[in-house]
């Protein structure tokens, strides 16, 4: 490594001596690195870009899927607890730079309270990730699932919120428990069992007249549509203006009046609680998948993050880097920590604000 | 060492960044509770302008983070293009190619003949 990052005479030129780039090869390839991760978030961001073109007239509404904050239970609080999480992760960044800069000066106690704090800023960001992952998974309201793979929800007819299951529905006494290696076949096992059977949901539904169904699809502009040339978005926008109580709501789900409700419940063939990578009761299939799968690589980076700073951080503390001169080391995880900032800055705008 | 003795202190750069990535992230939190009804009625390029105003302001996150924090301002030219450049090149080119794709996939499933929610 030595002598790769040293400033060799001139002379030497034609043995690898000379650095064009006036960096030393082990920054260099960390930026690469970076460079090639780069790449690959852009690739899974631009994926999750194509789908969302694809169904963009049914795609999850973020500020509904992510409502919750700690200790505020039944409090909606869209995007908050996202947007601290944000600020966290870029306040630790702030004290990596500053980590940096102290290590410019050689003074090895302000290195290591400023890397001290970037791992904390780190762990409570992966925290407050998997305890976001928890409330996805776990869901909040419930939904049911149609034939064609559309998610069904229920809302409450004079407020317009949605209605939990349990707030409606009750589960019909069953003899189906769910099956374990424990019970029967060793080499068979099956998933929890929803709590709900479809034809409760559809008798509660029945019991309950003040209860509306909510699809999965977002009311356009009713008046952009009649005025367009093509006959079936007129019809499009027809249909829309005689079932839907919202047709005026743009930009929000729509809610189908109560007899086109009834046709809508017919076709329930699954009742969804939460999510997982198959089913999820916030609507389109694909964006608990993608939300898994960008949130979850990005957690990664960020844990690995401060597994390789908590490393640099005992080395600060030995005088390793006291010893050998300069502070390099931590310009290089810094440089990798701040990546992990950056694609956050990114991840943030698509997955909660687009 | 790669970059010497020139390396003074920047605290009050960094401080200064740190408030200019705080501001941006409150405007874009507030925007995105607000969403004034003009900016996502209007399109530009078939987007809205709200997601233009996000998209904007995240690059020039991006664009802080990248040249003071990660201090690309510092490094030699060629250095610095040769991270960026193949950035520029491929992204848009990779978002260019996707999303007019699932764009006229999703056209098709509009108005095609083909009926897929049954």
């Amino acid at each position: 490594m030595d002598a790769t990052a040293q400033n060799v005479k001139a002379e030497s030129i034609w043995k690898g001596g000379n650095q064009p780039l006036n960096a030393s090869y082990g920054k260099i390839m960390m930026w690469f690195f970076i460079v090639s991760d780069a790449l690959t978030f852009s690739g899974f961001l631009a994926a999750y870009g194509f789908s969302r073109y694809k169904f963009i007239e049914t795609w999850p509404i973020a500020d509904e899927v992510f409502t919750h904050f700690p200790f505020l239970h039944g409090v909606e609080a869209p995007m908050y607890y996202v947007a601290l999480m944000t600020f966290i992760l870029i306040f630790s960044s702030v004290t990596m730079v500053l980590a940096v800069d102290a290590g410019h000066q050689m003074k090895k106690n302000k290195v290591a309270i400023y890397m001290f704090l970037t791992i904390i800023g780190g762990l409570i960001f992966v925290g407050s990730q998997a305890w976001e992952w928890k409330n996805f998974i776990k869901g909040e309201f419930g939904a049911i699932e149609t034939k064609g793979g559309q998610i069904l929800q229920f809302v409450d007819a004079e407020t317009g919120k949605q209605i939990a299951l349990h707030e409606f529905a009750t589960a019909s006494p069953t003899e189906r428990t769910q099956h374990t290696r424990s019970k029967g076949l060793w080499f068979v096992s099956e998933k929890s069992l929803p709590s709900y059977t479809v034809s409760d949901i559809q008798n509660a539904y029945a019991e309950h007249p003040n209860v509306l169904i909510r699809t999965q699809e977002i009311v356009p502009n009713l008046d952009k549509l009649k005025a367009s040339p093509r006959v079936s978005d007129q019809v499009l926008a027809e249909r829309l203006e005689t079932q839907l109580v919202n047709s005026d709501a743009f930009g929000q789900k729509a809610i189908y009046k109560r007899e086109f409700s009834d046709e809508r419940i017919k076709s329930a063939v699954a009742v969804v609680e939460g999510a997982n990578l198959v089913h999820n009761e916030y609507g389109n299939r694909l964006f608990a998948d993608f939300f898994f799968f960008i949130t979850g690589f990005h957690g990664f980076h960020v844990f690995s993050g401060v597994v390789i700073n908590i490393i640099i951080f005992f080395n600060v503390i030995l005088g390793t880097y006291e010893k050998r001169g300069h502070y390099e080391m931590v310009e290089k995880v810094g440089l990798y920590w701040h990546f992990v900032d950056l694609v956050w800055v990114f991840v943030f705008t698509f997955f909660y604000l687009v | 060492m790669a970059h010497d003795s020139a390396h003074t202190s920047n605290t009050k750069r960094i401080w200064v960044v740190f408030g200019i990535l705080t501001v941006v992230t409150l405007v874009e939190v507030v925007l995105g509770i607000i969403r004034p009804r003009w900016t996502v009625e209007t399109y530009f390029v078939g987007m809205k302008i709200l997601n233009w105003i996000f998209i904007i302001l995240t690059i020039l996150k991006a664009y802080y983070i990248v040249y003071a924090f990660m201090h690309l301002e510092g490094e030699s030219g060629a250095f610095r293009w040769s991270i960026l450049t193949p950035i520029l090149i491929l992204v848009p080119y990779l978002l260019f190619i996707l999303l007019l794709e699932g764009d006229y996939i999703h056209d098709v499933f509009r108005y095609g003949i083909m009926k897929w929610d049954f």
